[in-house]
């Protein structure tokens, strides 16, 4: 039997395994909104197509499936781009459908028509115009394949109205077959053996944690991995919660905002083992003083992220997984010399405990003041282990990554290589949608949050009970505090002079709202909103210039960190 | 140091904006880019020329396969390959250069493909190195206009390198 392309579409995205996705009606896609009313799918309406790209993104990161969006062409489709591009950077997999104009009129400058294939070309993993419907099928089939499989990312299909009316006999293939694109899952394993013997002659070892292992899922493998070689692990912002915060071997963050002894221990390494991260610069600092004492082997799956920033000794190509599965056998076969290493380590790790000791993560504590760390810290104390936190980006989200105690994978979301303001509520949002019954809280900045507010009347409409935690300085935190410490206090721009009434706002939307002015009302106002049914936010009035320490000033290097302002 | 690199892509709309768009938006340098169907219509096959120290060389490479459509790169660098180019150059050709421009262009076993009485184009094959000598030789007569295609490469030996394997 004959199908139309929208009816197509779809078919395969239920035989994908989606359940849910977020988007936007218009023009050309109104013939799959037509659809979707007969289909199983769930479509969660947001108010923004920007938001349902972020939903999508935050959905797949908390449950590791296909996030899927969309949208309809011209605005609809630019408005997904810093979505996808929040999405690119942090490898998140993700299927974005567009309508196009119809195909004759493609080129012609048509109402609502925008070359989106061009647009999005640099910012997802790959990218279709499906010209006819017989290809149809199998383009859905390989752009899942694509967005799931290798180093995961989005891929955007763009579909114009004529492909989405025409019919044709539907058949979805099986198998893929892409010549040009096979990854390597399967790491070297006489690389594994060299990465063993280099191992066993380190005396200072660091791990050194990216997105890749939340990615792959690989905690329970990087956790075995360091207990067996005693290693100290320490995360970048979206390797954050795939070792738990509070192991022993845990240093938290490296990195611009990491903490002391993270940056000390990595400053002092002499074997740095890099799992599935990307040296980032602001990770490294200045990259010509990054390890220097360190010899680096890197493991990740994507080819071009090894010798991009910084040399490597040692690159194994595969997946984590399998690599860090490789190297616990490996290990496994020299038990003597290991343990013997771990014994002859363990001035190392004194010496990284006196680091700790000497320059803990701390804040000044306040009577007066709400301090931002504070309401952090009470957050965590009062959720529970599998509560998904999302964050926007600013200085609530280093706070966040600071002092939030993560313990379980996929339980931090945040947009970590594009720095996308405006990413935590729709990607709470999308994290709740799967999980209904987790807590799920976006902390927030006041001007953050207003970057996509408008999807509080989403979470109201959907019943999605997400909290959202207003960190309220009145300023552009960030930025304020760059233009204090580089640029003389002079507050070009980033003063919110105008106080929005938080507590108002949540309620002009039907959510409930709450506010904390005073250190002693913060604990009431969590219990209060968490306990609360549906959305809530809790506007934290807290200091207003405080700072995120320590810092590595941008080109400097990871030891030349400032402890305090 | 410069790179001669052969890329074999998928013989599709939107390819050739791939490779251009990945090779601007990194930061790498083209020097020259030549393209058209191999044969397996299904391929095309690309020579770039370009050039970087050894670590702009390996991203260029990895970058290229990471692209879904790139089937195969192979930089030619270090090994025994044959290069070609062609160009076409319009020469002046007044009463006393036209002897002296025919000489060169039979020296150079080029051929002329238009005369005019005042012009003569003409078609050259060869390294890259010869074409710059004929130039450098016929600019004193006045080019008028040239075009070159850009180099061509492939490995000298049996081996073949078709995208299939």
């Amino acid at each position: 039997m004959k199908k139309t392309g929208s009816k197509i579409l779809l078919e395969c995205l239920k035989l994908e395994g989606v359940d849910t996705i977020f988007g936007y009606p218009g023009g050309t896609v109104i013939n799959i909104y037509d659809d979707l009313m007969d289909s199983p799918i769930r479509h969660i309406l947001t108010r923004h197509e920007q938001a349902a790209v972020h939903a999508a993104d935050g959905y797949a990161r908390a449950t590791g499936k296909v996030g899927v969006a969309i949208a309809t062409s011209g605005p609809g489709a630019t408005n997904t781009v810093t979505g996808i591009a929040t999405a690119y950077m942090d490898s998140t997999p993700l299927v974005i459908i567009t309508g196009q104009v119809p195909t004759p009129l493609i080129g012609n400058d048509a109402f609502q028509e925008a070359d989106i294939i061009g647009i999005t070309r640099p910012i997802t993993k790959h990218n279709y115009l499906v010209k006819d419907v017989r290809d149809l099928a199998r383009i859905i089939k390989q752009a899942f394949y694509i967005a799931r499989t290798g180093r995961p990312g989005p891929v955007l299909i763009d579909l114009p109205k004529d492909v989405q009316i025409d019919t044709t006999t539907f058949a979805y293939p099986e198998k893929v077959e892409i010549r040009g694109y096979k990854p390597t899952y399967s790491g070297n394993l006489r690389q594994v053996e060299k990465a063993v013997r280099m191992i066993l002659d380190a005396r200072k070892p660091v791990i050194y944690v990216g997105g890749g292992a939340s990615l792959t899922d690989a905690s329970d493998e990087l956790k075995e991995f360091a207990e067996k070689i005693q290693a100290p692990v320490t995360t970048t912002l979206m390797g954050m919660a795939s070792f738990p915060r509070k192991h022993p071997l845990s240093l938290g963050m490296l990195g611009m905002h990491g903490t002391f002894y993270a940056n000390m221990a990595v400053t002092n390494s002499d074997l740095l083992i890099a799992v599935g991260a990307r040296f980032d610069d602001r990770v490294t600092g200045k990259a010509a003083t990054f390890a220097p004492h360190a010899k680096i082997i890197h493991i990740d799956i994507d080819p071009t992220s090894i010798k991009k920033n910084v040399r490597v000794d040692l690159p194994i190509v595969g997946d984590l997984k399998d690599v860090l599965k490789k190297m616990i056998q490996k290990l496994g076969n020299s038990e003597e010399k290991l343990s013997e290493t771990v014994q002859e380590t363990s001035f190392w790790r004194e010496e990284v405990a006196g680091w700790k000791s000497q320059h803990p993560m701390s804040y000044k504590s306040s009577e007066s003041e709400i301090k931002p760390q504070f309401v952090i810290e009470k957050i965590r104390e009062l959720t529970a282990d599998d509560a998904i936190i999302t964050t926007e980006v600013g200085q609530h989200q280093m706070w966040t990554a600071q002092f939030f105690d993560f313990m379980r994978p996929r339980t931090f979301l945040t947009s970590g290589g594009l720095g996308t303001m405006g990413f935590g509520l729709p990607g709470a949002l999308g994290a709740q949608s799967a999980f209904p019954d987790r807590q799920v809280i976006d902390i927030s900045g006041d001007g953050s949050f207003q970057m996509n507010s408008q999807e509080l009347a989403t979470l109201v409409q959907y019943r999605l009970p997400v909290k959202i935690a207003i960190l309220n300085n009145n300023f552009l935190g960030m930025v304020r505090q760059w233009q204090q410490l580089f640029f003389n206090r002079r507050y070009s721009q980033t003063c919110m002079e105008l106080p929005i009434d938080f507590v108002k706002l949540a309620e002009a939307y039907g959510a409930t709202g709450l506010r904390a002015s005073t250190p002693g009302e913060v604990e009431d106002v969590i219990r209060k909103g968490l306990e609360t049914p549906g959305p809530v936010i809790m506007e934290f009035k807290v200091s207003r210039e405080e700072n995120v320490m320590p810092m590595v000033p941008a080109g400097a290097g990871l030891n030349e960190m400032v402890l305090a302002s | 140091m410069k790179h001669t690199i052969s890329v074999l892509v998928e013989n599709e709309f939107g390819v050739l904006t791939r490779v251009a768009g990945l090779f601007s938006g990194r930061g790498f340098n083209i020097e020259s880019l030549s393209v058209a169907p191999t044969i397996d219509p299904s391929i095309s096959r690309m020579t770039i020329v370009t050039s970087g120290d050894d670590q702009i060389l390996e991203q260029i490479t990895k970058q290229l396969n990471k692209l879904i459509d790139v089937i195969k790169v192979i930089d030619f660098t270090g090994q025994d390959y044959v290069e070609r180019e062609m160009a076409m150059i319009k020469v002046t050709a007044e009463e006393k250069t036209r002897a002296e421009v025919l000489r060169i262009v039979d020296i150079f076993r080029a051929k002329v493909v238009d005369v005019t009485p005042r012009s003569f184009t003409v078609e050259v094959t060869g390294a890259p190195n010869k074409i710059n000598a004929l130039v450098e030789l016929l600019s004193p007569m006045g080019i008028k206009e040239l075009v070159r295609s850009g180099p061509v490469v492939l490995g000298r030996g049996p081996k073949a390198w078709r995208g299939t394997d």
